[in-house]
């Protein structure tokens, strides 16, 4: 979707703030809402790409004045209410309904290093043989979905060299979408700055980007 | 968003969905385990051993995985290296992609959107928002994270460090030069010289 969070290549919005010894948490909230949302994950009810999409669903004003953690909350009950585990009126009030079933958390504390250490990978293996090589020149296709994708608009039908294959990972695409996962190569892509940006862009520099062979055509 | 945020917890409690002993384990691991301090030993490991480098670069997956570092925001690892002609940057312009097993979670800046809007479209101007001014002769690369592959700058190791062991080299190495918005530097003579440069602090 064409959203704001779709940021790449905007101006405005400000100088980048540097903050000296950040802590890893500003606010106590912070590292609970952190821990809530990756222990909700163990529901297996959404996934990634669908938990992006979820934020990136927040209405424009909205994304750009809330703060990050702000933002997976406000994500995570919409995947909250839409998969069945809690309702507005539940999150509103803080009590669980009359009546509602009690159930028995999938991540417990003595898991809780293992399933981070074991991560979650979303190389798969397909059958089929890679469209595109290192060194092929391509051309990113001018889609414009109005669900996830992870071409950015910057990047869009803009030519580009293949520099390394990653192999099949998880389609983000149709995996937001509950539409399975359709596996299938990824590739890391040069972009020169020019033809991104124009004469005015560094004549050496180049952007890198990884994305999948549905958004490549060659060139 | 205090009370918000508690007030959902204890709905999640209540309900089952969620073990509080679980959460806290959750937080101990990012603010106490899994930090930049993993990334520094990585970046002193391939400065001090050519084969290590080598692994690194041909697959830092499984060369990182080596010191233990694995897991989460990390399962597809990629390191760039930087070198007098090219200097790398990462950024994630659709939100917030970050090498959490080597580096941990991101620091504000990273996620704002004064970064992920202009490191891709103006790299040396964002570079000078953070004291780093790069020569025109050399190439700015950035990686834009758009897929799960978690990219991991390799610094160029100082000039003046040769005499150092692995962990010294380590407790120069700054979160900052291993996404690419600083450089490694040896700390300012205690006399006062030319001044520490920004990649030096922590």
């Amino acid at each position: 979707m064409n959203g704001v969070h779709d940021m790449g290549g905007m101006h405005g919005l400000g100088a980048v703030v540097h903050e000296a010894d950040e802590p890893v948490f500003h606010e106590r909230w912070e590292a609970r809402a952190l821990a809530i949302t990756l222990a909700m994950g163990w529901w297996n009810k959404w996934n990634i790409d669908a938990t992006r999409h979820a934020r990136e669903r927040i209405p424009g004003a909205e994304y750009l004045r809330m703060s990050y953690y702000e933002k997976w909350i406000a994500g995570l009950e919409e995947q909250m209410i839409a998969a069945g585990l809690v309702t507005r009126a539940e999150i509103d009030s803080g009590r669980a309904a009359p009546g509602a079933p009690h159930a028995t958390p999938p991540l417990t504390a003595a898991g809780v290093a293992a399933t981070l250490a074991r991560g979650n990978s979303t190389a798969r293996s397909v059958p089929q043989r890679p469209r595109f090589k290192p060194g092929d020149r391509v051309r990113t296709r001018n889609i414009n979905p109005a669900g996830h994708t992870r071409l950015p608009r910057y990047a869009r039908a803009r030519q580009g060299v293949v520099q390394r294959d990653h192999g099949a990972h998880v389609y983000p695409d149709s995996n937001a979408h509950f539409l399975g996962e359709q596996p299938q190569h990824l590739y890391s892509v040069r972009f020169e700055a020019r033809e991104l940006w124009g004469v005015n862009a560094g004549v050496r520099d180049g952007v890198c980007l990884d994305l999948w062979e549905a958004y490549l055509e060659p060139a | 968003m205090a009370l918000r945020v508690k007030a959902l917890e204890s709905l999640l409690v209540e309900k089952g969905l969620v073990d509080p002993a679980a959460l806290d384990a959750v937080i101990d691991t990012y603010e106490n385990k899994v930090g930049p301090r993993n990334g520094a030993r990585v970046v002193a490991r391939a400065w001090s051993d050519p084969a290590y480098k080598a692994r690194l670069l041909d697959d830092a997956t499984a060369a990182i995985a080596e010191l233990g570092y694995i897991g989460r925001q990390g399962e597809h690892m990629v390191a760039v290296e930087n070198t007098p002609q090219v200097h790398n940057l990462v950024v994630c312009t659709l939100c917030s992609c970050y090498p959490w097993p080597v580096l941990g979670l991101p620091p504000v800046w990273y996620k704002s959107s004064p970064y992920r809007s202009r490191a891709v479209i103006d790299p040396r101007g964002v570079l000078r928002e953070f004291a780093l001014e790069l020569p025109a002769a050399v190439e700015i690369r950035v990686w834009d994270s758009t897929a799960e592959i978690r990219y991991l700058v390799l610094p160029q190791r100082p000039a003046g460090s040769e005499g150092m062991n692995e962990e010294q080299l380590a407790a120069l190495v700054t979160r900052d030069a291993m996404v690419g918005v600083a450089v490694v530097s040896l700390p300012a003579p205690a006399a006062g010289g030319a001044g520490a440069a920004r990649g030096v602090r922590p």
